[in-house]
């Protein structure tokens, strides 16, 4: 295993960390609002994994997936928070 | 060292840093106190993460369409990022789950106290 090899490795495991962590405060959130942030987290941290995926295997099909996901991974926050804040006069 | 492998140890750097910030919001995510904290943290990943990792996509692709293709994933990215964060803000104050003790200054609140009042005045005269 070269360095390079190892290198990727290590990113692909602080990856996993970050998106374990999202996880974790979406199953323990107090408030729906503490899992919805955590899901836009998680998104995030999935487009950024394509990414380091494609860097790796040196193809570009994750491209159409990054740029659907970028373009409507708001649209279930948008949703959920509209319900929650009852308070909307409008 | 060649031209390629230079460019293999630049994508690799920003790859790190991209997934560095990733880390920073998840831990910020699993430590912070209240929805209005773990917001700023979880934004990191959104706009400067997702900038360096495309950057270090940018460098290993061979064909300018490849590069072509990261400037609306970015731009969408950016354009969308903020109408939810915004959307969650505005629940979470208005739901209080926000922790007023640790709130240094709340300029929301003012606002909110004239728009009430205006509303109130403008009831009585109809």
């Amino acid at each position: 295993m070269t360095i390079l090899q190892a290198s990727f490795i290590a990113v692909g495991v602080v990856f996993f960390v970050a998106a374990a962590l999202a996880v974790f405060r979406i199953v323990r959130g107090p408030s729906i609002l503490d899992r919805m942030i955590a899901t836009d987290m998680l998104v995030a941290t999935l487009i950024c994994t394509f990414a380091a995926e494609m860097v790796y295997s040196g193809h570009t099909r994750s491209l159409t997936i990054m740029l659907i996901l970028a373009m409507v991974a708001f649209i279930a926050t948008v949703a959920v928070t509209r319900y929650v804040s009852k308070q909307d006069p409008s | 060292m060649s031209l390629a492998d230079a460019l293999d140890v630049a994508s690799l750097v920003f790859l790190a840093l991209g997934a560095l910030l990733s880390l920073a919001a998840g831990v910020g995510l699993a430590r912070f106190p209240d929805p209005l904290s773990r917001m700023h943290a979880a934004t990191k990943p959104q706009i400067a993460g997702l900038l360096f990792v495309l950057i270090a996509v940018g460098l290993q692709s061979e064909q300018w369409g490849t590069v072509a293709m990261l400037f609306p994933i970015l731009l969408f990215q950016m354009l969308t990022a903020p109408v939810s964060a915004h959307m969650v803000g505005r629940a979470a104050y208005r739901t209080k789950h926000l922790r007023r003790d640790l709130l240094v200054i709340d300029e929301l609140s003012d606002a909110v106290d004239r728009a009430q009042r205006e509303r109130a005045s403008g009831e009585k005269r109809t």
